[in-house]
């Protein structure tokens, strides 16, 4: 290996320091909870007063959720988030091709995942409707990556969860160098990427 | 909500695209900071009254420790990608960074990459044994063909002095034939355009 590689994101599997884990484990989970918490009413701003009374309903960040819901305390409950539900899940199976997963969740498959650990009823379905989704749409994705070249894919991406928008990407940057290489062209020495997109940015800002 | 200022930190950085870098947020992270001071002294307290003997404060104490490493981790990923993309822009951009790039940089961060700098040239250095010479590592990241090639300048470069000591003047679209070593840089820099 040579220059460190940041052209895709590395770290998309749960890690410390990961940007998009970060932003997965931001996503909220509907929680109620189970007991009162004392000076912390600001959360929720129909609360009265400075305390959480129990059995209040709110979306919570899922490491919140998952810091006060564990086998050891429950302090909060959780339920699934909607678009995991049987509704959402039944139209995922009927045809996962044009479902727009980006707006179901940017990181529907890894959130889904984290999901699993709050040990739900429907925990194992969630997970085999994730699964079958995926390798469903797994087929339509590599083969647009595969085909579309020079081409706007805007209208392809939009509707891919992150996930599945690093595979299309690398399955395109695997097609432009195989066309490259086709050509003659893959010994040629070309500018960096950073270099060039830094470029074209101070070429934006002086106009 | 807590921990909405942390991740508002990491979102400036997964908007900013790849080749650039976004400002130091000194005042993002100086809030996030009082946010955990503020954490972690109410925390201290309700510990403390709990020690006394009041009842029920344990859950709001299990929340802001929650809060408390979810501000923690956020920081240190903010620091920890900063310090990865500017890495990789050693690499990329060489050892002198763009000044716009330099602007955006924390005074900690420029000392983290002079140092950078360092260590990685005298690594390259030793590389070889005592007498071998050293290696550059940033050349030749695709396996050569020939030993000179032709280049075409993209824009006025001024005067370059080749190894043996010929003043070249790279002008614009102007075309040279020189050896791959002492041009594959400017060719990564966007100077010089490799023609085949």
């Amino acid at each position: 290996m040579f220059a460190p590689c940041v052209k895709y994101p590395t770290r998309l599997r749960e890690d410390y320091f990961s940007i998009e884990d970060i932003l997965t484990t931001q996503e909220k989970v509907p929680c109620k909870f189970q007991s009162a918490v004392i000076g912390i009413g600001f959360l929720d701003p129909g609360a009265e007063g400075d305390d959480l009374a129990a059995g209040t309903a709110m979306e919570l960040p899922y490491w919140l959720a998952r810091a006060l819901c564990s086998r050891k305390r429950r302090i909060v409950t959780v339920e699934m988030p909607k678009p995991y539900r049987e509704g959402y899940r039944q139209i995922l199976s009927a045809d996962a091709n044009v479902v727009d997963l980006h707006k179901l969740g940017p990181y529907y498959y890894a959130f889904g995942m984290y999901l699993q650990s709050f040990g739900l009823p429907d925990a194992g379905e969630i997970a085999n409707t994730l699964l079958q989704t995926f390798s469903t749409r797994f087929r339509r994705i590599m083969d647009s990556a595969q085909n579309c070249l020079n081409e706007d894919t805007t209208a392809v991406t939009g509707k891919l969860d992150e996930l599945e928008r690093v595979l299309f990407r690398v399955g395109q940057e695997g097609l432009t160098a195989f066309q490259c290489w086709q050509s003659g062209q893959s010994a040629k020495i070309v500018p960096s990427t950073m270099v060039t997109n830094y470029r074209k940015r101070k070429r934006q800002d002086g106009d | 909500m807590y921990g909405e200022k942390a991740v508002e930190l990491i979102r400036q950085l997964h908007r900013s695209p790849d080749g650039s870098m976004p400002p130091f947020n000194e005042d993002g992270i100086r809030q996030v900071l009082e946010e955990m001071r503020v954490l972690f002294e109410q925390n201290q307290a309700d510990v403390n009254k709990t020690v006394e003997g009041a009842p029920g404060l344990f859950p709001g104490v299990q929340l802001r420790h929650a809060a408390l490493e979810r501000n923690k981790r956020c920081l240190l990923a903010y620091m920890c990608n900063r310090m990865e993309r500017l890495r990789a822009m050693r690499w990329e951009f060489g050892s002198v960074l763009p000044p716009d790039i330099r602007y955006n940089l924390s005074e900690q961060e420029i000392q983290w990459f002079s140092r950078y700098n360092k260590s990685l040239a005298t690594y390259m250095r030793s590389i070889g044994g005592p007498n071998g010479g050293g290696l550059d590592l940033t050349q030749d990241l695709k396996p050569p063909k020939s030993l000179y090639i032709e280049v075409r300048c993209l824009m006025d470069h001024g005067e370059f002095e080749t190894e043996d000591g010929t003043i070249l003047l790279l002008k614009k679209d102007s075309q040279h034939f020189l050896q791959r070593s002492q041009c594959e840089h400017l060719i990564r820099q966007g100077v010089l355009e490799h023609i085949l």
